[in-house]
């Protein structure tokens, strides 16, 4: 099965790359946007057994680094 | 004295590491690949070298971090072995959580490159006892990543426990706090972005780096 874990940096973590974006779009002539983040998605091919356990071990062990992100993980 | 020099693929300043210590001790280092298990027998000091280990990939030093030879730095660093981490190896030891914090892409999105001036914030440690409290000096950067991010209450920690051991002097990067490198709590664990085995010969334009090698490997002689 597919899982799908979106990481995010934690709110107050300043996004350098989320401003470079944010002033691209600015520069495209997109009026309107207050604020961009920038994140990763990863999609993980797993056995259909996998635990719930070890999705989460797999983000806080090596997916996400927790002093800065969070994760969300997502079973498609 | 033993010293090792840790290599990963995508190391790249390996043998400036090398030859930085070589220098100071006289002796070559061993130079551990990220495959092995153990450290060589009777490692005094241990390095973590600069450079784009894993091409940078998922985060700067993520993967290193979880390289089987970290399980063994890790265990040397639990003994009381000192272990430096300059630039890639900052992130690996942060990565590797040896060192709090992280290190994010730099505020100006710019790679930088450069000479700058740092702060000596503490002279105490065994890598800075080398230098004055309060003394510039100037070691070059090489870095996209070294925007060194940690909350609030951690800063504080770091700040009054003097863990902060370099300063940057300029705005370099968007550091929290202008922070250029970290001890660990027990003083034996230094990361730093800035590169001190570029400047330990006077064909490099300078030799500030030099005490920081002095220091940590004179100490234990």
């Amino acid at each position: 099965m597919k899982v799908q874990v979106y990481v995010t940096l934690k709110p107050g973590v300043l996004d350098p790359q989320g401003k470079a974006i944010h002033h691209a779009l600015e520069g495209l002539g997109f009026g309107g946007v207050s604020d961009v983040r920038a994140g990763r998605f990863i999609e993980l091919e797993v056995a259909d057994d996998t635990s719930d356990a070890d999705l989460d071990a797999m983000c806080a062990k090596l997916l996400a680094n927790t002093v800065i992100e969070n994760y969300r993980i997502q079973r498609a | 004295m033993k010293t090792a020099v840790i290599v990963f693929p995508g190391s790249n300043c390996d043998r400036d590491m090398a030859v930085a210590l070589e220098t100071v001790t006289g002796q070559a280092p061993a130079m551990v690949w990220h495959r092995e298990s153990e450290l060589p027998a009777g490692i005094d000091f241990i390095a973590l070298p600069g450079g784009f280990s894993y091409g940078d990939y998922l985060r700067s030093g993520a993967m290193a971090a979880r390289s089987p030879i970290l399980t063994a730095v890790t265990e040397a660093a639990a003994r009381g072995v000192p272990v430096l981490g300059v630039c890639n190896g900052f992130q690996v030891l942060t990565e590797a959580q040896l060192l709090p914090g992280a290190l994010m892409r730099n505020a100006g999105l710019n790679f930088v490159c450069r000479t700058v001036p740092l702060t000596v914030e503490n002279s105490q440690s065994l890598f800075t006892a080398g230098y004055q409290a309060g003394e510039a000096i100037d070691i070059p950067v090489a870095h996209h990543d070294g925007n060194y991010f940690a909350d609030a209450a951690t800063l504080d920690r770091l700040e009054g426990e003097g863990r902060v051991a370099f300063r940057y002097a300029d705005s370099v990067n968007g550091s929290a706090r202008g922070i250029a490198g970290v001890l660990n709590d027990a003083g034996n664990v230094l990361g730093m972005m800035p590169h001190p085995e570029r400047a330990i010969d006077r064909a490099h334009g300078g030799t500030d780096g030099l005490r920081l090698f002095e220091a940590a490997l004179g100490v234990l002689a």
